[in-house]
């Protein structure tokens, strides 16, 4: 039987190299259908990839502390009367963290947030993240400087005119210097750069920490005032594998903090980036779907074309297959044979189609380093298993029509 | 009758010819039917036909064209099986074997030597030799032993790598003598062995056949040409599906 199956793989390669043209005009519709799958798997691995890399740029083991949750909500009434998140609920928390041994909870910032126009010389960027925060918030940042520092305990309780850019907002308004000393305004009001942080690039335009601009909460507030409703708190968590503890932890304090009562219903949200994930399921779907069409289409048609040029095989070689009756072949044998010749040609179509999407990979990769791309040996070992099935189904008529033949027909067709 | 013979084919005086002694029956046929159904027609080609062949006989079937000889030849090979009669190949009973039983026989009992050769084009003649070794399940290194030797015992010991389309028509019969002998069968099976090539070659295969009955093979040539008949100890003449007669040479 092994014998059979080694020959049956040597005479496949052989016919495949005797009919090259034939066999690459047969393979094609495979290589199609495998680069459209392993494409498909690619992007959407890329996507989860990409989205965890954003979220480790900006600290996948932050927790945020808001008056809204991140999903939408039905019922607002219930959350609209829900006091607004203020400077103290952070400090008060601090203490109860300061004060809990084995605490899951490393520190709570404030952030005072919004969007604004940022301006230096005849330079100016609109749509800039503009936050007001603590020293503290050093503790939780991912990115590093590119130049420069963050703002000091001094600076923070003095609310100083300084800040912090991202760096595209950096490259946009200093172009080609440094900013460091520079001074940008916001609102006609002068800030001095002190610190630049380092280009870390953004995913499907999701997040991106390059075109944000950081300062003082002092600063903050006097430029935007203090009844700003998107305040909120960032929390940072001390173990991340650990995040259903400090989930818990973060909202007994701050139920504490709030001077809740026992059967109260939570005036406040945690809210986490590993929500976004969930976000993103559709995305992935779509491209499943329209990737799983777009392949089956592909892969039928190669598959008619492989059952096709099965057939004519066959037809050709009806005096050889006689003879390999006469000879001792059984139907088995045959069937075998010939069902491995078509499986041979869709994996020789399948490893081209996977050589092909490798190639593009690394070609993506080196042209556009911040698209997430991952050819995965998953995927390869995907794309060989469904050649290998479409040659199984493709080549399984013709090969029992050829296991079938009468010997004595057979042998007497010229 | 030797003196026709040498002169039939010109080659002078022919060395005399040993008979063996025969040995136990290999193939026994009685009342041998076969029928055949053409579109709406009925075709009657073997129409009761008794035959037993014993090991170490060089037999020729003989017969116009329409005269059952390749359904008898067919049938004798194991690749049809009889519509009614009886059938043995050493004691066991065709007529009742399904297909894998009767691809077994033919692949250990009967070698096949066609008019066409029938060689596989791409493989060379070590392969081709191989092949009925591959069905038979052996190991690689034992069928490349084997089918070696039997290119060697017909000549062919230095053209083991060459293909059909390198070699020569009489080279490539020999080839596929070889694959005939290589599973060491019980009968050698040749339709019109020489019909396909010059008559100085096809002298030079029935040589080939004559050594090999004389090794001791069992040997059944079908022709339709008196020329090579007469190599056979033993000639079978059909005619509308009946044995007409069946004698020694």
């Amino acid at each position: 039987m092994t014998h059979e199956i080694t020959e049956s793989f040597r005479i496949a390669f052989a016919e495949i190299r005797a009919h090259k043209l034939r066999s690459a005009l047969t393979a094609l519709g495979v290589i199609i259908g495998i680069v459209a799958v392993t494409l498909m798997g690619t992007a959407i691995n890329g996507i989860g990839i990409g989205f965890d890399r954003s979220l480790a740029m900006l600290g996948d083991d932050i927790m945020y502390v808001n008056k809204w949750p991140w999903h939408n909500v039905e019922d607002w009434w219930n959350y609209a009367n829900r006091p607004a998140i203020v400077p103290e609920d952070a400090d008060r928390l601090n203490r109860l963290i300061a004060a809990t041994p084995e605490s899951q909870l490393d520190v709570a910032v404030f952030v005072g947030a919004r969007s604004a126009s940022v301006k230096a010389g005849d330079y100016s960027v609109s749509g800039v993240y503009t936050f007001g925060t603590t020293a503290d918030y050093g503790r939780m940042l991912t990115a590093d400087f590119a130049e420069g520092r963050l703002f000091s305990d001094t600076e923070s309780a003095a609310a100083r005119p300084v800040c912090v850019l991202g760096g595209d907002v950096a490259q946009a308004l200093f172009p080609g210097r440094s900013s460091i000393g520079g001074t940008v305004t916001v609102a006609g009001q002068p800030f001095r750069v002190i610190g630049v942080l380092a280009h870390q690039g953004s995913f499907l335009g999701l997040f991106s920490v390059d075109s944000q601009m950081m300062m003082p909460l002092g600063a903050y507030r006097k430029q935007f005032g203090t009844r700003d409703g998107n305040g909120e708190l960032r929390v940072k968590i001390r173990d991340k594998n650990r995040l259903d503890e400090a989930r818990e932890e973060l909202i007994g304090d701050m139920r504490r903090v709030r001077g809740q009562l026992p059967g109260d219903a939570d005036n406040f949200s945690i809210n986490e980036q590993q929500a976004f994930k969930a976000q993103l399921d559709p995305i992935k779907q779509g491209i499943a779907i329209g990737g799983l069409f777009i392949t089956g289409l592909a892969l039928f048609v190669g598959a008619i074309g492989i059952m096709n040029i099965t057939f004519v095989s066959v037809k050709e070689r009806t005096k050889e297959i006689g003879t390999r009756k006469a000879l001792g072949a059984r139907r088995r044998t045959i069937l075998l044979q010939f069902l491995i010749e078509s499986v041979s040609i869709c994996l020789v179509g399948g490893t081209i189609g996977l050589l092909l999407t490798y190639g593009l990979c690394f070609g993506v990769t080196v042209a556009l380093p911040s698209l997430p791309v991952e050819f995965s040996p998953g995927l390869a070992v995907i794309g060989l298993l469904v050649s290998a099935m479409t040659g199984i189904l493709a080549g399984f008529a013709p090969a029992v029509g050829a296991s079938r033949l009468d010997p004595v027909v057979a042998l007497r067709y010229e | 009758m030797a003196p026709e013979n040498a002169s039939a084919t010109g080659l002078g005086e022919p060395a005399p010819r040993p008979v063996l002694p025969p040995g136990e029956v290999v193939i026994a046929i009685e009342n041998v039917t076969k029928l055949y159904r053409m579109g709406a027609e009925t075709v009657q080609a073997l129409r009761g036909v008794s035959l037993e062949i014993r090991r170490n006989e060089y037999l020729a079937i003989m017969g116009p064209s329409g005269s059952g000889k390749s359904t008898l030849m067919n049938m004798l090979g194991c690749l049809d099986t009889p519509t009614a009669g009886r059938y043995e190949f050493t004691g066991r009973s065709v007529a009742k074997m399904d297909d894998n039983e009767l691809a077994e026989i033919r692949n250990r009992e009967i070698g096949f030597v066609f008019q066409t050769f029938n060689l596989l084009p791409r493989s060379d003649a070590l392969r081709n030799v191989e092949l009925p070794l591959i069905y038979a399940g052996l190991r690689p290194a034992e069928r490349n032993a084997r089918a070696s030797e039997a290119l060697a015992d017909v000549g062919l010991g230095d053209r083991m790598h060459h293909r059909p389309n390198e070699l020569s028509g009489g080279q490539r019969q020999r080839v596929a003598i070889a694959r005939a002998l290589v599973n060491h069968p019980s009968i050698i099976l040749a339709d019109e062995p020489t019909g396909n090539l010059d008559s100085r070659t096809g002298v030079e295969i029935m040589e080939l056949f004559e050594h090999l009955y004389e090794e001791g093979n069992t040997i059944i040539v079908v022709t339709h040409e008196e020329d090579i008949a007469r190599y056979a100890r033993r000639i079978v003449r059909l005619r509308d599906g009946r044995i007409e007669s069946d004698r020694p040479v």
